[in-house]
């Protein structure tokens, strides 16, 4: 016998099921969420995370699970969804993907296999490449601090990265009481700890600084 | 047979202690260490965070200087270290369009046959008896909260090593060192790790979570395998006692501490002393030691 097909099944396909069901039901007038100029959104996510967006049946596992939850603006996997259905702006302006840990959490969780902590990353580099003007502006001025030490030294250098990072934020008075305690018992080194082949690591960033992420 | 090791950034200041407790407690289990020659930083959060490019690079530049000195297994201490290496291997395992590409950006080829570990599976590879025998102090007195976080061992696809939400093994290396573990709720849960410096608020409360759930189990001591979680759980302790005064003191110790007090290596030695939260030693243990 062979497997029973259906001929009638496209004529038992209810009438409102139709491949533009999102787009019809969406007001006609002004604002659309569809941007042409960044529809190559999640294109980018795959190349960078080799995994579709549309996976995500959003079931919400990953943001009850999520410790940084209560501090971010929008629920993880309502970021997954704006995306999904090209809300772009929104979520490439949610402060969610800065203040993500990376603590992997939810990708180990996800009956979908969807690696969150990965797409965050994703969202969070595109953020930077289109200059968004992120919400937590400090983070970001940190990243760039931390990565400048390792393009100078190719170690991180602590000293060189909080002074750094003070500078920028002009934050000048946190953290003085664990300082101090840190010199005396000696932990923190004075000068940095340098990689001999320094060349190899200029050569690094000088080739994947396409983007120009450690410059503006 | 000898090991690599990549000990990362943190081993080398705020983390001096677990540098000097690892190499310490492997000499003396007769078991050499070859320190990476000219190892670099793994590109930590901020690079995986903004550019995936330069933290692929970064990260497995390490693995190409391993595979030119002959190193076959290597020990990353550090659990973010740890996490970065593995995963970067795994994506170009998976993906040869980003191992062409990696390899092009390093002018290197990266080799396949090095093998990064974490300092759990090292003592595993000992062999845990191995440890009960080197036995010179009785542990009783301390009971360990085994805190893993985050990123030890996730993800499990990648790691193989132990369960990515019940993982035990930390438990048994705490035990064949003599101590007493504590069965607690929040082993896994994430410190705030990179926060610690742009959102000290976040890292506070997190890290306040976990050494309250530890205490609350009965926990005396917190055992951890990882910098980051080491520098917020017992940095950060002192904070915590200002903003909530009733909050009580518990000593953070990192596992190779633990297995090198049991094997009889003095506080001092082990760097024990560098902790912010002071490990008041008489407390803990009873100073007879097993013949």
């Amino acid at each position: 016998m062979g497997a029973y097909v259906n001929k009638d099944a496209k004529k038992l396909q209810p009438s409102f099921v139709s491949a533009n069901l999102l787009t019809d039901t969406l007001p006609e007038n002004n604002h659309t969420p569809f941007q042409k100029n960044n529809s190559d959104i999640p294109e980018e996510i795959r190349n960078r995370t080799f995994q579709d967006v549309s996976l995500c049946y959003q079931c919400g596992k990953c943001s009850a699970g999520c410790p940084v939850r209560y501090y971010m603006d929008i629920a993880p996997n309502k970021i997954v969804r704006l995306i999904q259905l090209g809300f772009y702006d929104e979520a490439l302006k949610s402060s969610t993907p800065w203040i993500c840990a990376g603590c992997l959490t939810c990708s180990v969780r996800c009956p979908k296999e969807f690696n969150l902590a990965g797409f965050m990353d994703a969202v969070r580099e595109i953020a930077v490449k289109k200059k968004v003007k992120v919400k937590e502006k400090d983070i970001l001025k940190f990243h760039k601090a931390f990565l400048n030490q390792i393009k100078r030294y190719g170690r991180l250098y602590e000293i060189g990265l909080v002074g750094e990072y003070k500078m920028k934020t002009l934050d000048l008075l946190s953290d003085v009481e664990t300082a101090p305690g840190l010199f005396l018992k000696g932990k923190l080194g004075l000068l940095p700890d340098k990689v001999k082949d320094r060349k190899s690591i200029k050569k690094i960033f000088k080739k994947t600084d396409k983007k120009k992420i450690n410059k503006h | 047979m000898n090991y690599g090791y990549f000990p990362g950034c943190s081993q080398t200041s705020s983390a001096k202690e677990y540098d000097l407790s690892l190499r310490k407690v492997f000499e003396k289990l007769g078991f050499g260490l070859e320190e990476l020659c000219d190892w670099s930083c793994c590109g930590a959060t901020s690079a995986h965070a903004t550019n995936h490019k330069l933290s692929n690079a970064l990260a497995l530049r390490n693995i190409v200087l391993a595979g030119k000195q002959g190193i076959k297994n290597m020990v990353a201490p550090c659990a973010a270290c740890y996490n970065r290496l593995i995963t970067s291997q795994h994506e170009i395992s998976m993906h040869p369009e980003r191992k062409n590409e990696t390899e092009e950006l390093l002018s290197e080829k990266i080799p396949a046959d090095v093998k990064v570990i974490n300092v759990l599976e090292l003592f595993f590879k000992i062999g845990l008896a191995k440890i009960s025998e080197n036995r010179k102090r009785d542990l009783n007195g301390i009971k360990a909260a085994c805190y893993y976080g985050c990123l030890l061992v996730r993800p499990m696809n990648i790691n193989n090593f132990d369960d990515a939400e019940q993982p035990t093994s930390m438990e048994m290396i705490a035990e064949a060192a003599g101590a007493t573990t504590i069965d607690w709720n929040y082993k896994l849960e994430c410190c705030g790790a990179a926060h610690s410096i742009v959102r000290k608020d976040i890292v506070l409360n997190l890290s306040k979570k976990i050494i309250d759930d530890a205490v609350l189990n009965g926990a005396n001591v917190i055992i951890t395998a990882c910098p980051m979680c080491h520098t917020n759980l017992d940095m950060r302790q002192r904070a915590m006692k200002r903003k909530y005064p009733e909050h009580l003191m518990i000593p953070v110790l990192y596992i190779t501490e633990l297995v090198g007090l049991a094997m009889g290596m003095n506080v001092k030695d082990l760097g024990i002393d560098l902790h912010y939260v002071n490990f008041n030693y008489d407390e803990y243990i009873a100073e007879k030691l097993i013949a």
